[in-house]
């Protein structure tokens, strides 16, 4: 039984309590994710699961059984920030930084979504194709990640930014 | 959290083999997980139900049939729901987030149990839904997301899903197998009012298992779902409709209309329903419809608000779709 971890793979526990958030952290050590509400209430525990974000905190480990996860350890290349990471710290996406991670992560799947035109709950036009890209598109799609900072602005900027200079992050 | 066992169902026989007394079955956990966490469910087996059909099959006549593993995500992106079910795609897009979404599946979404605070507070609180007969500290307590309609002297709890609001207008039907065989039940009939046992919260027997959901074909291209909420994003419903409107040379020639956030249960208004059949469609018959399904709603302490919100947003909702029709 195991699970492919930033492409390596990774043993599962053998309590199926155990939450995937649990199993990055405590069994693996990848204390990038974060546990803020431990409820699915908050975001600072996505990670992407085959390319889609989820809250890893309501997700039960053995459930994820050979998928690949993704977390914000896995997305850089080499000494080379991913350009949402590099991105935030240009526009002051973050104070204290607790819930970077999971906004990082979660805008990576965002972008994906985008890509493939998926609607959102601000989105005026179903049958439309493509998305018109927008601010509030953005706030409503990134509105599971909370930020007690209130960084939002910030980290709106940084993935607008991000977004349209470097449209193959959505890949 | 209680130890528990963890099985995988290859397909819908495989998991009601596995579904032994004490098991649930597992959609995203989004719901599950957490409640097992405050040990406000129990269970001593989980069947893993999300390798079941997750398909989205085109029917005769115009309809879909979408398999109870599919994923929220999945069935608002899908064109036929955008295209011809908009209220289906709109209240789904409506709830939880994109992370929820993305992992909830239909049928977990459809058996999801209330957000009512004192349901969660295990240690503090007294719940007729967690223990039967002891008692509802919500009746006199904190209420003011609690129902309006349909609710009885043991429960005053809602059905917190957006998705199912839609499911209602939509004459939705659920496809249920079990040991005894299978069967169709209108979406409407599955979940129950509180009445004297608020536990038991929909028509399911032990260990049935929902296999999908049918969507008839649409009754008119326009339809539409509101919801209002405490913030824009992010928030349960405190009152949400769903509705799907025809006129013709300026009558309503057909309507549905379900609303989220005031009682037990998905709430098909099906009075208001009547009153509109046949009349002009304008904002007077739109505000008396909505009159002649609140004429019977019962306010709590702190929640008498909603009685008048939901009746404007019955109106508002019709008469954008009527807009639109013009
Ligand atoms: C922070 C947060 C915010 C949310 N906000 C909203 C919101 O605004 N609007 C909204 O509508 N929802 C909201 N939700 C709820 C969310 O939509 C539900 O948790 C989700 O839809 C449940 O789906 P699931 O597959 O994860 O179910 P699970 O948690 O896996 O299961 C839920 C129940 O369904 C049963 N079950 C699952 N599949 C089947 C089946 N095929 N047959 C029989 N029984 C089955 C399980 O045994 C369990 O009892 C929110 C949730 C969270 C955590
Ligand atoms: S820790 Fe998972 S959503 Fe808050
Ligand atoms: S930067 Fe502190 S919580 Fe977001």
């Amino acid at each position: 039984m195991s699970i492919m971890i930033n492409g390596a793979a990774m043993s599962l526990p053998e309590d199926p309590r155990v939450s995937l958030l649990d199993l990055l952290r405590e069994h693996h050590h990848l204390t990038g994710t974060k546990k803020g509400c431990n409820q699915g209430a908050c975001g600072a525990c996505t990670v992407l699961v085959d390319g889609e974000r989820i809250v890893s905190c309501l997700a039960l480990a053995m459930q994820y059984e050979g998928r690949a996860v993704t977390t914000i350890e896995g997305l850089a290349d080499g000494n080379e920030l991913h350009p949402l990471q590099q991105a935030f710290i240009e526009h002051d996406g973050f104070q204290c930084g607790y819930c970077t991670p999971g906004q990082i992560c979660s805008a990576v799947g965002m972008a994906a979504e985008l890509k493939r035109g998926a609607p959102s709950n601000v989105t005026g036009d179903l049958s439309a194709d493509t998305i018109a890209f927008s601010r509030d598109e953005l706030a409503e799609r990134m509105s599971g990640n909370l930020c007690r900072c209130g960084a939002h602005n910030g980290i709106i900027d940084a993935i607008g930014a991000t977004f349209a200079a470097r449209p193959e992050v959505a890949a | 959290m209680t130890p528990f066992s963890y099985s995988r169902a290859s397909d819908a026989a495989d998991a009601l083999r596995r579904a032994t007394a004490g098991a649930k079955y597992l959609g995203g956990g989004t719901n599950l997980v957490d409640l097992m966490r405050e040990t406000i469910e129990r269970p001593a087996a989980l069947v893993d139900v999300t390798g079941l059909s997750a398909t989205i099959e085109e029917r005769q006549g115009g309809g879909l049939l979408i398999g109870a593993a599919t994923r929220n995500t999945a069935v608002a992106e899908h064109r036929a729901v955008r295209e011809r079910y908009p209220v289906l795609a709109r209240a789904i897009l409506a709830g939880a987030s994109a992370q929820i979404r993305n992992m909830a599946t239909m049928g977990g979404n459809i058996l999801q149990r209330t957000r009512c605070t004192y349901f969660y507070d295990d240690e503090g609180s007294q719940c007729n839904k967690r223990v039967p007969g002891e008692g509802c500290d919500a009746i006199e307590g904190f209420n003011r997301i609690h129902a309006i309609l349909g609710a009885s002297p043991a429960c005053v709890a809602t059905h917190p899903s957006d998705m199912c609001v839609a499911l209602a207008a939509l004459d939705a039907t659920v496809h249920l197998r079990s040991a005894g065989g299978e069967r169709v039940l209108p979406f409407t009939d599955l979940h129950r009012l509180p009445e004297g046992r608020p536990d038991i919260e929909t028509v399911l027997e032990p260990g049935e298992l929902i296999v999908a959901i049918e969507l008839p074909p649409p009754l008119a291209t326009r339809s539409t779902y509101r919801k209002v909420r405490d913030r824009a994003s992010y928030a349960f419903a405190l009152v949400s409709v769903a509705a799907t409107l025809a006129v013709e040379e300026g009558r309503v020639k057909d309507v549905r209309l379900a609303l989220g956030g005031v009682a037990h249960k998905p709430w098909r208004a099906f009075k208001a329903e009547d009153a509109l059949r046949g009349q002009p469609a304008t904002e007077q018959a739109f505000r008396a419809a909505a009159e002649a399904e609140l004429a019977h709603a019962v306010p709590l302490h702190d929640n008498a608000f909603k009685i008048e919100l939901t009746k404007r947003t019955i109106a508002a909702v019709l008469g954008e779709l009527a807009g639109e029709a013009a």
